[in-house]
């Protein structure tokens, strides 16, 4: 064990990030060199946006320790904003890419900004209880954007609840039409702006995690009261990763939503909460490399299931309890664990 | 531990990716024996015969899953019939399961592309149908709904057409229906404020329903997890004397309407849209509580026409239901592509793109008879003409209004 | 008089949600786990009853029964082959096992009863002979001349509601097999050093949880009478909650937490806006969890350092 002198945490960063660079490069090549199906093609996008989604929940869920089932609500915040502001610098800003970028940041922005105010009353709760109130936010943001209006004319961005009453100028369609949500939404998301974010809400997250605030946040996540009489100021390091996880989601919502002409506010309900926590859940708590994996692969089975046809979600849902039995099977435990010993004894002789 | 799950979801990914690959060549044998591609050999057969990949895609799975495949059996009716004939013409039908999604209809729509879809229906409920539109529109695929009946679908769109009407057809002609048989004038409405369809009804009806002297006096609405419920609705309306309800939704939440409302003693007049349309099949549904009921709708199955007891029937030796308006829109689509596709004499061999061209050609110009109507034709910006009836139940059976 | 009948409508809704929430929380209380396969087992109870009496004619007391054995079984399988392998796991590696299995529920009933709605017959009616001669269907009692109404299904269900929460009680309270199971909830691993057999305990919880479930089922059914493959999930969502606002594990809190919640949902229906009733309700839940942190009901756990 002498062929770099790195810590576990960072040798285990590094491979992550590796394997995110090479999946990139084959895949990006397969694509270049046509070798890939359409749908395939179609499913790059979403599985960047999922692939985010599940790291920033873990980060939640796996590092700080708090379940959250209302992580949907923060996409759709960061979605409806994001396509907002793409759609909004439409005619002043003609780069693609920079729009992309701009409706990123804005998404993870609004985002973050709910998730602060969520978080105020959250992180005051524990456990289930917690869990539930995560839940009643999404269920409410959702509610809010169903009834949502908001337009743009030359007098400026027009919004409005429950009723369209935005008095556009004469010809101008309202962006977000509360329960038909956005229509015509220009795709300019793209592979390559998808695998950028991951690398970079990754970079966050190690960093975070590999800090002094990231060591005070698993000591909570470990043990909160006996953090808290070391004196680490529990409110501040819980807000600071449940915000950092929000304003993720809200950029993974934004690259999702550009990725599609269409995006309405029922998209983002439990569901949707509950499947990024499945990826979460089956990758292992706390295990990026594992999420990211997972999100990839349960985008990709439902997909490749097809060929199954009107059996195909009951072997999904097959796949999914055989997935989470083998994962957990004592026997199994032991034996992969005998077998790291075993390597590890190897090395060291 | 990490590294055996590593490894689990890498085989997973691996399984997936292997099968991606496969599906994406041809389907093989798997997918001969289920029910999503039944139909007819996948070349060109020995007889000379044209055969043509229709795609689709529409909820199979899921709350909307009546819909789906409402319009998957009887567009595969459609297709035997025509491949039984033995035409010009031939159909190889691959639909799709979209689980009424938008992202998930677009990953049918590229596993359809993949499959080498020529020309589709499109999708069947309106938001994923959108986000398809945009997909065939893009590529160059001719496409005609069955039943996504948002004006966002065929909005900017040469090459996309709907079967069913707009929503805001549905809307003002409703409320113009109500205004010429002077059925009312103090007005409620109850619709699905989380519902692409509902949400467009309702506007038009809104917007013509003043200027028409129908005055709303009770505007109440639900969503997907409180549809059970609705006593709060009823008494609003009740209390603020609407001698009429209008409501703008599919059958399944209107048979719980009728049952509270007669519950709370309340009997107005029920107008309802389309999608009411399929509420007298409803297994176990007294349909003394839908007596009365009015709505405007293209297909009746207990028509006399020969045409439609032929299907009527058919489809029930087959799936054992009787057919809705979704299953008889889906059969126009397919019979409207033979149509179509015999005048343009296309053949399987041309290019998705040379067959839209065409189609785009005919459709516009084209008369078609149907289930849904009689000398349909369609505009260049796809919207379908054609007539609504107005129907009444009466004794458990529609009845045409004139 | 209206606000009597939102209120009356609130509370037939609660009740529902009650008789569904108690599931729930029976099996969290002892398993602690949160089985969100729970709704799912509600549709299959109600999708039993509804062939055993409309397609074979059996009388409605059958059905029901047939509906509660049939569940019991299928609960027990469940825990069977899906929880009973994790009793070592993280509870968040049961909760997404659970999920598999609703998923699985559904696509199931999808296949096997096609996704084609249901009208569940109303067994709570009564024939009424009119002066003239007709035979009408009576659902419920009015009173001040039909300007209050009060459905024969809420009554049922409430007294249905009451009576297994007693029955549950006692049942807990002073029963071997309750106490055995509150043992369990308790401590584990001290349980099973008495000589509880804690496999037959959980699988007992989870039987018992699952027959509840299809009486659950059935007055769901009974009251809105659609019934479809997805019928369980919503309700199954929202009586979760109502056992969390309840405080979860509690079982005069479950019939408490649902109730409430109904209440809430119909007066914010009726008062504020049907278009954000979800919204007030979820955010009600929010402010009662922040002032009442374990639910309305629930222990409090102190924590020891």
């Amino acid at each position: 064990m002498n062929k770099l002198n790195l810590s576990k945490a960072s040798r285990r960063s590094f491979m992550t990030y590796a394997v995110v660079i090479i999946a990139f490069i084959v895949l990006q090549s397969l694509a270049a060199a046509g070798a890939m199906s359409s749908m395939l093609k179609g499913l790059l996008v979403p599985i960047c946006a999922y692939v985010v989604m599940a790291i920033s929940l873990n980060l939640t869920v796996g590092i700080l320790g708090e379940l959250s089932l209302g992580h949907a609500g923060f996409m759709s915040v960061g979605a409806f904003m994001g396509v907002t502001t793409a759609v909004s610098l439409q005619n002043v800003v003609a780069s693609k890419e920079l729009r992309l970028i701009a409706a990123l940041l804005v998404g993870a922005l609004f985002a973050a900004v709910v998730g602060f105010l969520v978080g105020i009353p959250v992180l005051r709760l524990n456990g289930d209880y917690l869990a539930i109130v995560t839940l009643a936010f999404g269920e409410i943001i959702k509610s809010i954007f169903n009834n949502l209006y908001l337009g743009l004319d030359s007098h400026g961005l027009h919004v409005s609840l429950l009723n369209n009453t935005l008095n556009l100028d004469e010809g101008v369609k309202p962006i977000i039409g509360g329960p038909m949500g956005i229509g015509g939404i220009q795709k300019i998301a793209n592979f390559a702006t998808g695998f950028a974010l991951i690398m970079v809400c990754l970079i966050i997250i190690f960093n975070l995690v590999n800090s002094r605030a990231g060591r005070a946040i698993m000591a909570i996540r470990d043990n909160r009261i006996a953090a808290e009489s070391v004196g680490i100021p529990i409110t501040k390091y819980k807000m600071m990763a449940f915000v950092t996880s929000a304003a993720m989601a809200g950029a993974a919502g934004a690259l999702f939503a550009l990725n599609f002409s269409t995006i309405v506010a029922n998209k983002f309900d439990f569901n949707t909460s509950i499947l990024v926590l499945v990826f979460v859940v089956l990758g292992g708590l706390g295990n990026m490399m594992g999420s990211i994996v997972a999100a990839a692969a349960l985008t990709v089975l439902p997909e490749a299931l097809r060929q199954f046809a009107d059996f195909r979600m009951l072997v999904y849902a097959i796949v999914l309890i055989l997935v989470m039995l083998i994962r957990n099977n004592p026997t199994i435990r032991t034996f992969t664990a005998q077998l790291r010993r075993g390597r590890k004894g190897g090395a060291k002789s | 531990m990490k590294k055996a799950l590593s490894l689990v979801l890498a085989l997973v990914m691996v399984f997936a990716l292997v099968a991606c690959g496969g599906s994406s060549e041809s389907t093989k044998a798997p997918a001969e024996q289920s029910s999503e591609t039944t139909t007819a050999p996948a070349t060109t057969d020995a007889s000379g015969a044209q055969v043509f990949k229709l795609g689709g895609t529409g909820p199979l799975t899921g709350g909307a899953a009546i819909y789906g495949m409402a319009v998957k059996n009887a567009a595969e009716l459609a297709v035997n019939e025509i491949n039984a004939l033995g035409g010009d013409v031939q159909f190889e039908l691959n639909f799709q399961d979209d689980a009424h999604d938008a992202e998930k209809a677009v990953n049918a729509y590229n596993t359809l592309k993949d499959w080498g879809m020529q020309i589709s229906l499109g999708s069947v409920t309106s938001t994923p149908c959108v986000a398809t539109s945009a997909e065939t529109y893009a590529d160059r695929i001719f496409a005609i709904t069955p039943s996504g009946s948002s004006t966002s679908v065929i909005e900017g769109k040469d090459n996309q057409f709907q079967m069913c009407f707009t929503d805001p057809n549905q809307g003002s002609a409703s409320a113009q229906y109500i205004h010429d048989k002077a059925l009312a004038s103090k007005v409620a409405v109850i619709w699905k404020n989380d519902d692409v369809y509902s949400k467009g009804i309702y506007d038009t009806f809104m917007a013509a329903a003043p200027g028409l002297g129908l005055e709303v006096v009770s505007d109440t609405t639900f969503a997907d997890g409180s549809d059970t419920d609705f006593s709060v609705q009823i008494a609003d309306a009740q209390a603020k004397g609407a001698e009429l309800v209008f409501l703008p939704m599919y059958y399944t939440p209107a048979s719980l309407i009728f049952a509270q409302a007669k519950a709370a003693g309340y009997s107005p007049i029920w107008f309802g849209v389309d999608g009411m349309d399929g509420i007298l099949t409803l297994e176990g549904f007294d349909t003394s509580l839908a007596e009365g009921v009015m709505l405007l709708t293209p297909f009746n199955a207990d028509s006399d026409d020969q045409m439609t007891k032929n299907f009527v029937k058919s489809y029930q030796e087959k799936y054992g239901d009787i057919p809705n308006q979704f299953a008889a829109d889906a059969y126009d689509c397919v019979y409207a592509y033979k149509q179509a596709l015999e005048n343009a004499k296309c053949t399987a061999d041309m290019s998705a793109e040379d067959i839209c061209t065409a189609m785009i050609a005919q459709f516009t110009s084209m008369t078609f008879d149907g289930l849904t109507g009689e000398g349909m034709t369609w505009g260049t910006d796809g919207a379908v003409t054609k007539s609504p009836k107005g129907m009444i139940i009466q004794n458990g059976a529609y009845v045409g209004l004139d | 008089m209206s606000f009597l009948n939102s209120l009356i409508s609130g509370v037939s809704l609660g009740s529902i949600y009650a008789i569904i929430a108690l599931g729930y929380t029976m099996v969290y209380g002892i398993a602690k786990m949160l089985n969100f396969a729970h709704g799912d087992v509600i549709m299959v109870g109600a999708y039993i009853c509804f062939f055993a009496v409309s397609r074979f004619s059996l009388p409605p007391l059958v059905g029901v029964l047939l509906a509660v054995v049939v569940c019991t079984l299928l609960g027990m399988t469940i825990e069977k082959l899906a929880y009973a392998p994790l009793r070592a796991a993280p509870s968040l590696a049961v909760l997404i096992t659970a999920i598999g299995v609703s998923y699985f529920l559904q696509n199931a009933a999808l296949l096997l009863w096609t996704p084609n709605p249901k009208v569940f017959p109303n067994f709570f009616a009564r024939k009424v002979t009119a002066p003239d001669g007709t035979v009408t269907d009576q659902t419920g009692m009015a009173f001040f001349d039909g300007a209050l109404r009060v459905s024969y299904v809420t009554l049922v269900t409430i007294l249905v509601c009451l009576a297994i929460m007693a029955v549950l009680t006692v049942f807990i309270n002073s029963s071997k097999l309750g106490k055995a199971m509150r043992a369990v909830s308790e401590d584990k691993d001290a349980a099973r050093l008495m000589g509880i057999n804690v496999n037959t305990t959980i699988s007992a919880t989870f039987a018992i949880g699952s027959g509840l479930a299809a009486i659950a089922g059935v007055l769901l059914c009974s009251a809105y009478p659609t019934l479809v493959p997805t019928t369980g999930s919503m309700p199954g969502i929202k009586a979760f909650t109502a056992a969390v606002f309840g405080g979860i594990g509690s079982i005069p809190g479950a019939l408490l937490g649902g109730l409430l919640l109904g209440v809430i949902e119909i007066l914010a229906k009726a008062y504020i806006s049907t278009q954000l009733s979800d919204a007030v309700v979820f955010g009600v839940l929010i402010v009662v969890l922040l002032v009442k942190p374990t639910g309305l009901l629930g222990k409090v756990v102190r924590e020891k350092v």
